[in-house]
């Protein structure tokens, strides 16, 4: 859809305006010819001196879009402190975004998904990784590689029920405790985090 | 485009996701076996020493050993 717009774009403003030198897609398309009429007229005015470079000049091309589907996802797990995965390639994983559960297979539409406290799973042939995720954001590329970025992200066996339950407990209280907005907040953010976890630990 | 899509209730508390990213992943360490959780914790300590200036000059600082979730 965004590829149009350009398309559109460019067409109407080279019918609308005389004096612009080109059209221009979107920023974020590097645009394979250089403005001649531009480095024309600095030739005239100082041709001992190179033509100056444009930001696009400097930017690498997007990574190319495969014809086919490629048959593996190549994931990146990173957390402030640690690489989780880097560069691995799997069959699929599912990722806890705010929308709910979202499966990714190679070929994914690119998204740029917010990820709510939950499960995420990596699923290699038969083998499943399962890390429990505070928070964080997930990038869906075009070309099947995805960007999974989280503050914190650890083993399910790593969490403790017993602390779960003790919080979940203690923020339920403070939720119906609480006065201010700010509170109300804090304490269902606790409320929230914690039966994450519960549900990560039991289901 | 609509600009009126629903906010987080968190923001609408005038939370920042940072802050509440942050809250999310106090919370979940608080919730870690020991020895993970020792090692959490003792990973997000930050040190820092804060001094007030008053006049042009630096007065005492102050030095500061922040363990999170505080």
């Amino acid at each position: 859809m965004l590829r149009q717009a350009s398309r559109l774009l460019s067409r109407s403003v080279a019918a609308g305006s005389s004096k612009s030198a080109t059209a221009r897609g979107f920023s974020t398309e590097v645009p394979s010819t250089i403005d001649s009429t531009f480095v024309e007229s600095w030739k005239k005015v100082a041709p001992n001196m190179d033509p100056p470079q444009t930001p696009s000049s400097f930017m690498k091309p997007r990574p190319s879009t495969a014809s086919s589907i490629p048959t593996k996802l190549t994931v990146n797990f990173v957390l402030p402190y640690a690489s989780e995965l880097s560069g691995k390639e799997v069959d699929m994983v599912i990722i806890p975004a705010t929308t709910g559960q979202m499966g990714v297979l190679p070929g994914h539409v690119p998204t740029i998904a917010e990820l709510k406290p939950g499960i995420m799973s990596v699923h290699e042939g038969t083998d499943v990784n399962k890390y429990f995720v505070s928070s964080g954001f997930a990038f869906l590329h075009a070309n099947s590689v995805a960007d999974i970025i989280a503050v914190e992200a650890v083993p399910l066996e790593n969490i403790d029920p017993s602390q779960v339950q003790k919080g979940l407990a203690e923020f339920t209280q403070k939720l119906a405790a609480a006065s201010t907005d700010l509170e109300k907040a804090e304490a269902q953010i606790g409320v929230e985090v914690h039966s994450a976890m519960n549900a990560a630990l039991t289901g | 485009m609509a600009s009126t899509a629903a906010v987080p209730f968190w923001r609408a508390a005038g939370m920042t996701y940072i802050t509440y990213s942050n809250i999310c992943a106090n919370l979940v360490r608080n919730c870690l076996k020991e020895p993970f959780k020792a090692e959490a914790l003792n990973r997000e300590k930050v040190h820092f020493s804060l001094s007030k200036w008053a006049g042009g000059k630096p007065e005492k600082p102050t030095l500061r050993s922040d363990t999170p979730g505080v």
